[in-house]
């Protein structure tokens, strides 16, 4: 254990035996021997040594820990394929709602009206948004909602009486992709990318047989790139009997303006996380909805909310939990889903309408191609060139692999020197394909100015890195730790507390 | 403009000169003209932000909540109290806003404090390896059976029916993509009654205290699993951990559970977060995010993600799970829930629900008409059998705003005539008693004729 600075204890190294936060309400009932309620043999000899600090330390501690994080509140997160967009503070407030807050989830239907007709709400949005009718609401995550695509694809197949093998992904594809369709019990095949960043149409011809199951797709893709070939890519696909699947991690670029139903696909996740504003709380929670078409639909999650017609005295629609779904894959997760992100996103939709959520992406999309403008416009490019010579949608990628080799440093160090005046990195080494990657998505919550600091900010790191390479090559300065060991840290694990 | 944009007129106008475009139109030109769309979808909205907050108030009115109604209402989720502190931590910006912490140096709280979640989930369990937190817990039961897949490769989960109904069915969902089959085993007198095991067994899947509350023999089932080379994956409850023997002490290889017991809303079932633990030798299997501690070029000690190599975004194909966003948030309250109860108010919790659950059970137990489903021991929560049809019981309850828990029916067959009411410190005797008068008279206007057959 390394001896820290007092500002930086862990709470557990502020724990002093007899102090507490924590009062016991009153014990209203007759005491009987714990020996008589849980034999000796069953229970623990120790409890667990839990921290004992009072409340002003328990606040102070965590407080300060706070303080250590940089945040999106704060400042621009231009973090690509992650769509760090403002999350508005109403939502806090109505998800805190106690109707909200303290509806236990086996609450009888009858006592739950309003958050199931909240939940059907929302599946009808993101039904329309998606241009795919049939909404489950269930996935916990984007990379849940992929589980729950690639095993809705199985049962597809199987109940056609077809066993098939293997899935497609672009080598571009976010590593949930390949992972998923290992865990779903695929053999994962990689599509190639031609010069333009699209999918290799040849290698797609010659990948789809009849052992495919399924194509999952990012579109626009994680080069930033939309699919112009999309509809080619749809008669493959569906040639081939197979289905077409659509990773949404970037559907903040095309809300409102085309839909992936229109473009053929069978299955979409969302990622309300992103595009739908609930906030990142440091790697979740989010949520991962899926969104289906008709020859789908049979095999959704149980149990499906549903709108049944009319109750007893005729006048309001029963909302409900459909479990007799013979055909489903089955649940892939307790109770009924992150309720409480559906309420932040409902609200978002709310507030913004389809006129707003077209704003959205229209804005994001501007957003984008204007900060890759101003960063040919300040010289940035020549170091680090995009990676396609094309219109971008909401995010594009640049190449540092000039930078490293012209002014020796890497995207790592361009990365870690930005931490010092104050912008979160991009999303960098990824795609893969693209040699020392930045993916930059400014989303449309950034103001123009925001855009313009961000470009000569990286034209002033370049600028300083062609006088003096070391100085980003030992970036971070200003951070309340400096460049970590990782490799030591997987070397030597410490992943708890020793007492 | 939305309320939540930024770009004026005059920002669009120079925006576009300077990309050198005539119209934001002309950046969609690689999206073909007949896909895109000739109209706007029917997606209602555009309010004010009071009427948005008016239309999720009105919304929020018709849920009863466990303000509404006295509740009793458990089997996974629990109304336990949220002590102000959680809000006022979870909800300043500085952990609520910022993405997962790929950059540490700018995310040392968030990552100090998965490092501290981490010790106290090794704690309650007993294992020495957790991770930064999964989905939930029927996931996470999901994603142990994965990890004992590629741990012996053999065929089978001998999941037990103590198991919670949606971790059986999430493993049932799952085991397909796995290649693997679920093989359920039953309970006898409330707990699980293991069978012949063989060699086929990657895992044996058991819930502690189990699905109808009783208090499982662990260290048996683990030892029964052991003999014959399978590992034992347990869901468990972490508050009444806080009695019962480790999981870890007693040769459980994988320890996962619901979360949300600590410091975490209902939420009417989510978010809240899953716990994952496991033992040295599975440790470069576990799915997830796991915090590590290090130090940077000056030598100070900070804070990494670790064992990396073994997640989506490096391993792809190869990964030990798809998990990328978990409940890190989630996770936080978890752990600051933990250091507000402490190592002795942890016990005392406990204690108090052992105590007034054990108060309840007699009340309910002498009610005529109503008999225990088991005599096992119980911490939180307890099975009952009504001699009378159960929903129609709940509903004559519920009109007294009594809720008194969860009919076992829908998901366990087996017990069409099953109550399961749960005690958390929240309700007091005074709660207790009233819950006994109102069940009594309910059951009582409802019993079944002395030769009538329950459906």
């Amino acid at each position: 254990m390394i001896r820290a600075a007092d500002d930086d204890l862990t709470i557990y190294e502020r724990s002093k035996p007899g102090r507490r936060a924590f009062v016991a309400p009153e014990l209203d009932v007759p005491e009987r021997p714990l020996e008589e309620l849980l034999p000796a043999e069953l229970r623990r000899a120790q409890p667990p040594r839990l921290p004992e600090v009072a409340e002003p330390e328990i606040v102070r501690h965590y407080n300060r820990l706070s303080k250590r994080n940089f945040d999106l509140d704060t400042g621009f997160y231009p973090l690509g394929s992650c769509t760090m967009k403002h999350n508005p503070k109403l939502h806090e407030r109505v998800a805190a709602l106690p109707g909200h807050a303290k509806l236990h989830p086996l609450q009888d239907p009858r006592g739950a009206q309003g958050a199931l007709e909240l939940m059907w709400r929302l599946q009808g949005a993101l039904g329309e948004i998606a241009g795919l009718p049939h909404v489950s609401l269930q996935p916990s995550a984007g990379s849940h909602g992929e589980l729950a695509g690639v095993l809705l694809t199985r049962a597809y197949h199987e109940d056609r009486g077809e066993r098939r093998t293997k899935v497609l992904t672009p080598e571009t594809a976010h590593g949930t992709n390949p992972a998923t369709v290992t865990m779903a019990g695929y053999e994962v095949v990689k599509v190639g990318t031609d010069a333009h960043g699209n999918v290799d149409l040849d290698d797609l011809r010659a990948k789809a047989d009849d052992d495919v199951a399924c194509l999952m797709l990012t579109n626009p893709s994680t080069l930033g790139l939309f699919e112009s070939g999309i509809e080619e890519i749809e008669r493959i696909v569906h040639g081939a009997g197979a289905t077409l699947y659509y990773d949404g991690a970037n559907l903040n670029a095309i809300m409102g303006i085309c839909r992936p139903g229109d473009m053929g696909f069978d299955i979409v996740h969302f990622n309300l996380h992103k595009s739908f504003t609930q906030p990142h709380g440091g790697g979740g929670p989010g949520a991962g909805p899926i969104a289906v078409s008709q020859r789908i639909e049979p095999f959704l999650p149980r149990p499906q909310v549903v709108r049944r017609g009319q109750t007893d005295n005729g006048s309001e629609p029963f909302y409900d939990l459909d479990y007799d779904r013979p055909k489903s894959i089955g649940r892939l997760r307790g109770f009924q889903g992150n309720y409480g992100v559906f309420v932040r996103s409902y609200a978002y939709i709310r507030s913004l309408g389809a006129a707003g959520l077209r704003e959205v992406s229209e804005v994001a999309v501007l957003n984008a191609n204007y900060l890759l403008a101003r960063l040919q416009r300040e010289g940035v490019l020549e170091y680090l060139p995009a990676a396609h010579q094309r219109i971008c949608m909401h995010e594009f990628v640049l190449s540092g692999a000039p930078m490293k080799r012209e002014l020796k440093i890497k995207t790592l160090d361009l990365a870690k020197r930005l931490l010092d005046h104050g912008v979160h990195p991009p999303t960098v080494y990824f795609p893969l394909i693209v040699e020392e990657a930045l993916l930059i998505e400014p989303t449309e919550t950034e103001t123009k100015e925001t855009l313009d600091h961000f470009a000569e900010v990286l034209a002033e790191i370049l600028r300083e890195a062609r006088e003096d390479p070391e100085i980003a090559r030992n970036a971070p300065y200003t951070t309340p730790v400096r460049r970590l060991d990782e490799a030591g840290a997987a070397r030597r694990l410490v992943l708890r507390q020793a007492m | 403009m939305t309320s939540y944009t930024s770009a004026t007129d005059a920002d669009r106008r120079e925006m576009l000169a300077t990309i050198g475009v005539g119209s934001i139109e002309e950046l969609f030109a690689d999206i073909p003209a007949h896909l895109r769309l000739d109209r706007l979808p029917d997606v209602e909205g555009g309010l004010a932000e009071q009427e948005v907050y008016e239309e999720l108030r009105a919304l929020a009115a018709r849920n009863v909540s466990t303000q509404d109604e006295l509740s009793f209402l458990g089997a996974g989720m629990y109304d336990h109290y949220i002590p102000a502190l959680i809000d006022s931590i979870i909800m300043r910006s500085e952990f609520l806003t910022p993405y997962t912490p790929y950059q540490p140096e700018i995310s040392q709280g968030g990552l100090q404090a998965m490092f501290e979640y981490q010790t106290a989930i090794s704690e309650l369990t007993g294992l020495p390896i957790s991770n930064a937190s999964v989905y939930e817990g029927p996931s996470a039961v999901g994603a142990a059976g994965y990890v004992a897949k590629f741990a012996n490769r053999r065929r089978n989960f001998v999941v037990s029916r103590g198991v919670h109904p949606h971790s059986r069915e999430t493993l049932r969902t799952l085991a397909p993509g796995y290649g693997m089959e679920v093989v359920e085993v039953p309970l006898v007198d409330g707990v699980t009654e293991l069978g012949d095991l063989d060699a086929d067994v990657s895992a044996v899947v058991v819930q502690q205290p189990n699905f109808l509350g009783a208090v499982e023999d662990l260290e048996s089932l683990a030892s029964r699993a052991r003999d014959v080379g399978a590992l034992t994956i347990c869901a468990c409850d972490p508050l009444p951990l806080a009695l019962l023997k480790a999981p870890g002490e007693c040769g459980v290889d994988i320890a996962v559970g619901e979360g949300q017991t600590l410091g975490n809303r209902l939420d009417f079932g989510g978010p809240s977060f899953g716990f994952f633990a496991t033992t040295e030798a599975l440790m470069r299997r576990i799915p997830g995010r796991i915090a590590g501690e290090t130090r940077d070029v000056d030598g100070k000690r900070g804070f990494v993600l670790t064992l990396q190599t073994r997640e989506q975004h490096i391993r792809r194909e190869k990964a030990t799970s798809n998990i990328c966003t978990s409940q890190a948030l989630n996770a936080l309250a978890g752990v600051i829930y933990l250091s507000w109860l402490g190592r002795r108010g942890i016990v005392e919790l406990a204690e108090l629900m052992l105590q007034r659950t054990a108060y309840a059970r007699e009340r309910m137990h002498a009610i005529e008409g109503v008999q225990a489903l088991h005599e096992r021991p119980v911490v939180r929560e307890f099975a009952l059998r009504l001699d009378a049809p159960v929903h129609r019981v709940l509903a004559r309850c519920r009109e007294q705003h009594v809720n008194p828990g969860y009919a076992l029916g829908r998901d366990c067959p087996e017990y069409p005539d099953g109550l399961l009411v749960a005690i958390t410190e929240q309700r007091t005797r005074a709660d207790i008693d009233r819950l006994a008068d109102v069940l009594a008279a309910a059951v009582a206007a409802e019993r079944y004729a002395p030769n009538q057959v329950p459906a």
